[in-house]
């Protein structure tokens, strides 16, 4: 295989699709498709074909496109008109409209993305904030190849690195994604070169290189979207990095809750293996490789390097200890290199463009672009790749469009369940490895909780904990009872019956289970209450004091009225009461029954008048 | 040779030897709970934690399986140490508070208070995974296992049913660093994780003094005859 041979896969493929006049991508990432996408999809290839269109124009399935919140996403050509919400209300409309854009180039207006103030209406992908602010590399072609055909993605480009990879030294590859910054996207951030050499030069065989696709944060979905969007970035990524360590077996670890991931990945594998990317002797080097996928059984613990290894070996998963690192013994105790899939994806294009290209990308120490998916209480949620160092106010507010109603933003949880939430005065803070680390939280794997003036931080808390508590593997002590004592204790915080010196206790619990830790799951399972401690310590103060919740949110400290002077006895909140306990009648003053009150916060949220307190 | 210190003292080591050995052959105490001298450690109760200080990097590690390494500073007793040690005796106080051998380690280590609940339910299992290495290392059954994850891993037979591979040796008894497994020899036979074995009467004694499960198990692994293992070891 060379250039030139990649060349004629690409025209051939060229050929096949430039009869048609029209190219339009249809998003069928998760979102997307949960919202209804594969009827889209299915009736306007219906439409298309009693139209007599069928010879000319081309709908493809692709990934994700990012912008979830607006799925499902319809996009002509190359980017020139997105349609969101296609399909949402009445598909049959919809697909009459895509047919009319179609045959008469008519915009349909109806189908445009809104800015902010609902007024200005986009056409193009590229003047929407939330793309326009993107620098979009790992996900550079999520949205634009169909993840289940090969050719596209050589069309655009793919496998042309590993071509040029194998005709390098494999110390001078190393040394490419040594100098490009690169650094572990999964949330370690530890240099990539750095890792790749210490497995080349560590003793033994085999060597195993692996990719970590077990992503379980809640509200993450980075990992998801690229193994289902382009599968093969990350199979290219995994060849250039086994061909550069040594080693002739790679295993993709992917949770078991991803089937979609699963199915991509495997027809992405077949795919590779029939052109010879994978196999005996790929294109007449003398090298062997090939990729097995093993699903994961849903433990979030077996994201953590040692105990994804555990599991791959038949083993509960459970972490060991890395006094000895995994590149010197990991999987079945041989050298074994394990990125993220996201880190192994972004391999390629340094390969294609050079080092120096990325390193031009991000900040002093965190170099290149980072995945987010940004969700919570933010106008536009969805997935976005911005350069490292991007402030988190530009992140949340510029391509996330603000927080949603108009609330007020409070704060920001990076990192997953055990990272930790960052407060307004840090908003201009760069978001890099580093810089979100100071703040006692962590880049993670890039998940971004937003959250506004209604969320309770002592409420954030605890449910954080009780995710880490059900999810800790529970090998070692600190972890398996620590945490959960920790939970009790914020748990009765927030149910009223805090006391004095439960702050200090807390306190001193995060530190001992910091320390005394096995894993990096339980090394940073504090940091959701020493992080919501270090910047709203007031509001647990107030919950274990005056036995309130500001935010209005924790039900035992709360209690909801309607201010006769503001009721306008307009309703509207009577209907929304799930059980009822709102009387009054219409343009009178209603009022709550505080006995059957579920305090649910509904009244309060659909009030237009500001009618209902919480105290 | 390895050299470092441990609390200020030179000391020497094999390379592969682990700090928690070296430290005991050097009379530090080190209190330990899941580490097995024949069936090694794997960092579970966290009660052996030590802190090892390289330059101005210090960090809390597992004696029982961090690596001697040259001129590291090993110290037993920090406030961080203590700070760890004592927190784990008072949560495993509270998940096992009868047992006798938390409650001394916990008395010595200056651990006067439980702040939490006390758990009734785990018994004295602190899931040290010693008997379930014991009854597949040692004995070779493989009867045992952990099941679940978090507050609900537990040590126990595959679904909690009596094993059929289970001999009833009672190894994992012996084992058990708190005594928590339950066993009991009555009339001829013995009850252990939910099955009822015969018990084999020595000819010559008339004692009661194996499962007959367990001599056939032998049996068949050493090759002597059932008849010959029938006779206790007092009388052979």
């Amino acid at each position: 295989m060379s250039v030139v041979e990649l060349d004629r896969i690409a025209s051939e493929y060229n050929n096949k699709i430039e009869g048609f006049q029209k190219i339009i991508h249809i998003c069928t990432g998760t979102g997307c498709v949960s919202s209804g996408a594969l009827k889209v999809f299915n009736r306007l290839r219906d439409a298309i074909d009693s139209e007599g269109l069928t010879e000319k124009v081309l709908v493809k399935k692709t990934g994700c496109h990012g912008l979830c919140e607006r799925g499902p996403i319809v996009v002509f050509g190359n980017d020139e008109i997105l349609y969101q919400t296609v399909g949402k209300r009445n598909v049959e409309d919809d697909v009459k409209l895509l047919i009319a854009t179609i045959k008469d180039d008519q915009i349909a207006e109806k189908l445009l993305y809104r800015g902010d103030d609902k007024t200005k209406r986009y056409v193009s992908t590229h003047d929407i904030p939330f793309y326009s602010g993107q620098t979009r590399l790992v996900l550079a072609l999520n949205g634009i190849i169909d993840p289940e055909i090969i050719e596209d993605y050589i069309v655009h480009g793919g496998y042309r690195a590993l071509v040029k990879a194998l005709s390098m030294h494999r110390d001078e590859i190393i040394e490419w994604i040594d100098k490009s910054g690169l650094r572990g996207k999964g949330g370690g951030g530890f240099p990539t070169g750095v890792k790749w050499r210490s497995c080349k030069t560590a003793e033994g065989s085999p060597r195993y290189v692996l990719a970590n696709g077990d992503e379980g944060d809640p509200g993450a979905f980075m990992d998801r979207s690229l193994m289902e969007g382009n599968p093969h970035a990350i199979l290219e990524g995994m060849i250039i990095g086994a061909y550069a360590i040594g080693s002739n077996q790679g295993y993709i670890y992917v949770r078991d809750e991803y089937p979609l991931a699963v199915e991509r990945l495997s027809k992405a594998i077949g795919q590779a293996r029939e052109y010879g990317f994978l196999g005996n002797d790929i294109f007449h080097s003398g090298f062997d490789f090939d990729i097995e996928i093993f699903r994961g059984g849903g433990a979030f613990v077996c994201g953590e390097s040692t105990a994804l290894m555990t599991s791959i070996e038949g083993q509960a998963g459970e972490p060991r200890a890395k006094y000895i690192h995994t590149v010197e013994k990991g999987l079945r105790e041989k050298p074994t290199n394990l990125n993220n899939v996201e880190t192994w994806a972004s391999v390629p294009e340094i390969i294609n463009k050079g080092w120096e290209w990325f390193s031009s990308i991000g900040t002093e120490l965190s170099k290149g672009t980072k995945v987010f998916s940004l969700v919570g209480k933010v106008n536009n949620t969805g997935l976005v790749e911005v350069p490292m160092g991007m402030t988190l106010k530009e992140i949340i507010f510029g391509l996330g469009g603000g927080i949603q109603g108009g609330k007020k933003f409070k704060a920001v949880q990076t990192g997953g369940p055990s990272g930790g939430c960052i407060p307004e005065e840090y908003l201009e803070m760069p978001v890099d490895f580093d810089s979100l680390t100071k703040l006692g939280s962590m880049m993670g794997s890039g998940g971004m909780i937003v959250m506004d003036e209604r969320s309770c931080m002592v409420d954030v808390a605890r449910y954080f904990l009780k995710f880490l508590v059900e999810e800790s593997c529970g090998k070692c002590t600190p972890c398996r009872e620590g945490v959960r004592r920790m939970y009790e204790i914020v748990d009765r915080i927030c149910s009223g019956n805090g006391g004095e010196g439960d702050i200090e206790h807390l306190e001193e619990l995060a530190r001992a289970i910091g320390l005394g830790s096995l894993c990096g799951l339980g090394q940073s399972a504090p940091n959701p209450v020493l992080s919501t401690l270090k910047f709203f310590k007031e509001e647990y103060r107030i919950h274990i004091e005056e036995k309130k919740c500001p935010a209005g949110v924790c039900k035992s400290l709360i209690t909801l009225h309607i201010n006769p002077e503001k009721c306008t006895g307009c309703m509207r909140c009577a209907s929304e009461c799930p059980v009822g306990c709102i009387t009054g009648e219409k343009k009178q003053v209603h009022t709550i029954d505080q006995t059957t009150c579920i305090k649910c916060g509904n009244c309060y949220d659909v009030c237009h008048f500001d009618a209902v307190t919480i105290e | 040779m390895v050299e470092f210190k441990i609390n200020g003292k030179q000391v020497k080591a094999e390379k592969g030897e682990t700090v928690l050995a070296v430290a005991i052959r050097e009379g530090f105490a080190i209190p330990t709970l899941c580490h097995h001298d024949v069936l090694g450690a794997d960092g579970r109760c966290r009660l052996c934690v030590v802190e090892v200080r390289r330059g101005n990097r210090k960090r809390i590690v597992t004696s029982c399986l961090y690596p001697v390494e040259n001129s590291i500073d090993v110290f037993t007793e920090s406030d961080d140490v203590k700070l760890v040690r004592m927190t784990v005796l008072e949560l495993l106080l509270a998940r096992c508070p009868f047992s006798e051998v938390i409650q001394y380690l916990a008395k010595q280590y200056g651990v006067n208070t439980v702040r939490y609940t006390k758990d009734n339910d785990k018994g004295k299992c602190i899931l040290c995974n010693t008997c379930v290495k014991t009854c597949e290392t040692l004995v070779g059954v493989a009867a045992l296992g952990m099941t679940g994850k978090g507050p609900l891993k537990k040590v126990s037979t595959p679904f909690d049913e009596p094993s059929d591979v289970c001999i009833g040796c009672g190894a994992c008894v012996v084992a058990c660093p708190t005594g928590h497994i339950y066993m009991e020899d009555r009339d001829g036979f013995r009850t252990i994780w939910r099955k009822k074995f015969e018990l084999a009467r020595c000819p010559a004694c008339g004692r009661y003094h194996a499962p007959v499960e367990q001599l056939e198990f032998i049996s068949k692994k050493s090759g002597v005859a059932i008849d010959e293992l029938r006779i206790c070891q007092n009388c052979k």
